[in-house]
């Protein structure tokens, strides 16, 4: 018996998810009486780990697994699962991970429940609450199969320190060609800038800014809170900005601690991929913006004025409290 | 070359959602449905290949009388056929495991099926079908071009794209990128009139167990009342992130 957690990383080094999908994990297996094993691939500061509660790290080394493929992974974790008799299994919501957690579900038989924000009550019945609805409601859903699967809602739960001994072990699963039947052929990713997916602020701009050329001030206002820059489904629609930034309902959820949305007027679908955002900051010349009512701050003004001058005030405060 | 597009019948993305029966089931009332969009971006790229590349597309859903008119709309779009599979769907396993056995009986070439559908967000379905069934498996797929049973496709990644290459027999979980909004295809009066004629076929699940269960549903807290700042005083809210909010 025991708690195994997917603990991902790029380029060898642990993403800010797995230290909070270890956390999850560490919580889980005090309500379990067990502990926390977790499987990382080609990570060397395997150690980390302990700070969160893990007692032992399963490290695969292999070089043919420093692409992501998710049938390989997913054949490792399972294998990991095995070997550990884990009872549950913790992963992100990463896009990778899910990707590779219901290929998991299906050969473990075990039940899978994505977008959970909270870690379970009891042991038995094991019941997570999750997002449903494109964060429209929340369900309550219980796993019935003796090994579950928890996908934890990426900046729900939050890292948590537990500071223990991560002993680090070799871990090499019977990986086979017949895991690579799909194969990544070449990554064009962004590097040195903020996701989506894990920025901690997310500036995000929509048709207000009426054209794809007013889009400087939005990636420096980005770029000086380290953000990552998104945007509503119009203006993707339009092709002023990529499909990758649509964020809401049919885009890529947002769940930051920090949402500023400039020049949107708050369309249902958008407010709900982006609702589980901790704070919200609306930046727009409608007052009867719908936005304004699921927002917590609100500016009413043109922001050709109102970005100018809030990227200008913010480099004064950033250079005072550097 | 044989395609299956699963569609999942969903409340139309404007839906205010609600629950009822103390809160343990999705109130329906006022509610519109439609064909889950991440699946209707795959459907319309089945119809280019049927148009372009030559192809049979069938379509299925799990669920009851109810999805009916959503699967006609499918056919009106172009599909050739339809199969209901006579069954509330209750979990991502249970749909999973009766799409994978309308698959086989079926012997399609490409499944083509939503990244997720955006009333219970499962996103399992693709990826359960494809291990079950040992097929090829292509995530959030935003871009598929088929040569022979060569497949070259694009998945949407964190941060960016990857390109990745496999073979037919094959699962797609797509989405927006298969083809753009503005692709997608309104039934025109022909295509609603051919589809009453298409075939519909109702068939009975296969014994399958779900994993999970809903036990209650919850709406979110109302949120607060906004904060609201003067333009000229950008400096109040700095203070309001730094200092009450602390996201800065």
């Amino acid at each position: 018996m025991s708690v195994l957690v997917y603990t991902e990383s790029e380029n060898g080094k642990f993403k800010k998810n797995a230290f909070e999908v270890a956390s999850y994990a560490y919580e889980v297996a005090q309500l379990l009486s067990t502990t926390v094993t977790a499987i990382s691939f080609n990570t060397s500061n395997n150690e980390v780990l302990g700070d969160y509660g893990v007692a032992k790290v399963l490290n695969v080394t292999n070089d043919i697994l420093k692409t992501f493929n998710a049938k390989a992974y997913a054949h490792a974790i399972t294998e990991a699962a095995e070997k550990e008799g884990a009872n549950v299994v913790i992963v992100s919501s990463s896009t990778d991970t899910k990707y590779l957690a219901p290929i998991v579900s299906a050969k473990l038989k075990a039940g899978y429940v994505p977008n959970v924000v909270t870690a379970p009550e009891n042991a038995s019945p094991f019941t997570v609450k999750r997002t449903a609805f494109s964060n429209k409601g929340f369900a309550h859903t219980e796993i019935n199969t003796d090994i579950k699967i928890v996908g934890v809602s990426n900046n729900a739960f939050g890292i948590k320190e537990h500071k223990i001994t991560a002993a680090v072990e070799a871990f090499c699963p019977a990986i086979t060609d017949a895991d690579f039947t799909t194969k990544s052929t070449e990554v064009d990713k962004v590097v040195g800038k903020a996701t989506i997916a894990d920025a901690d602020i997310v500036v995000s701009a929509g048709r207000g800014l009426k054209g794809p050329e007013n889009w400087g001030m939005i990636e420096e206002l980005a770029n000086v809170l380290g953000a990552a820059t998104a945007c509503s489904k119009p203006v993707s629609d339009l092709g002023w900005r990529p499909h990758g930034e649509h964020v809401g309902q049919t885009g890529k959820p947002v769940a930051s601690n920090l949402y500023i949305a400039i020049g949107i007027s708050g369309a249902i679908q958008h407010l709900a991929g982006v609702s589980s955002s901790k704070v919200k900051v609306v930046i727009n010349t409608d007052p009867e913006a719908p936005f304004f009512k699921a927002a917590d701050y609100g500016i009413v003004g043109d922001a050709f004025e109102v970005v100018p001058k809030l990227i200008e005030k913010l480099k004064e405060f950033k250079a005072q409290n550097a | 070359m044989k395609i299956l597009v699963c569609i999942s019948n969903v409340p139309d993305t404007t839906s205010k959602i609600n629950f009822t029966d103390n809160d343990t089931k999705f109130d329906t009332t006022g509610v519109q449905f439609v064909i889950n969009p991440n699946d209707e971006f795959g459907l319309t790229r089945a119809m280019w290949f049927k148009e372009k590349q030559g192809a049979t597309v069938h379509v299925a859903t799990v669920g009851g009388a109810n999805t009916e008119p959503t699967i006609r709309k499918a056919l009106a779009i172009g599909a050739d056929e339809a199969i209901r599979v006579n069954a509330e769907p209750i979990d991502g396993y249970f749909v999973a495991k009766q799409l994978a056995h309308v698959i086989k009986s079926g012997g399609y070439d490409l499944v083509i099926a939503g990244r997720e559908s955006i009333d219970y967000n499962g996103g399992m379905v693709p990826g359960i079908m494809a291990t079950l069934l040992d097929m090829n498996f292509v995530n959030t797929c935003i871009s598929l071009e088929i040569d022979g049973d060569k497949v070259t496709a694009i998945r949407e990644i964190d941060g960016g794209k990857e390109k990745l290459s496999t073979s037919l027999p094959l699962i797609i979980g797509g989405q927006k990128g298969l083809v753009e909004e503005s692709d997608l295809r309104i039934p025109n009066m022909r295509g609603i009139m051919m589809a009453r004629q298409k075939k519909l076929n109702v068939v009975e699940p296969i014994d399958a167990k779900a994993m999970t269960t809903d036990d209650k549903f919850e709406k979110p807290a109302p949120k607060g009342t906004v904060k609201l700042v003067n333009a000229d005083n950008i400096d109040e809210l700095i203070n309001l992130l730094h200092n009450e909010a602390k996201v800065i």
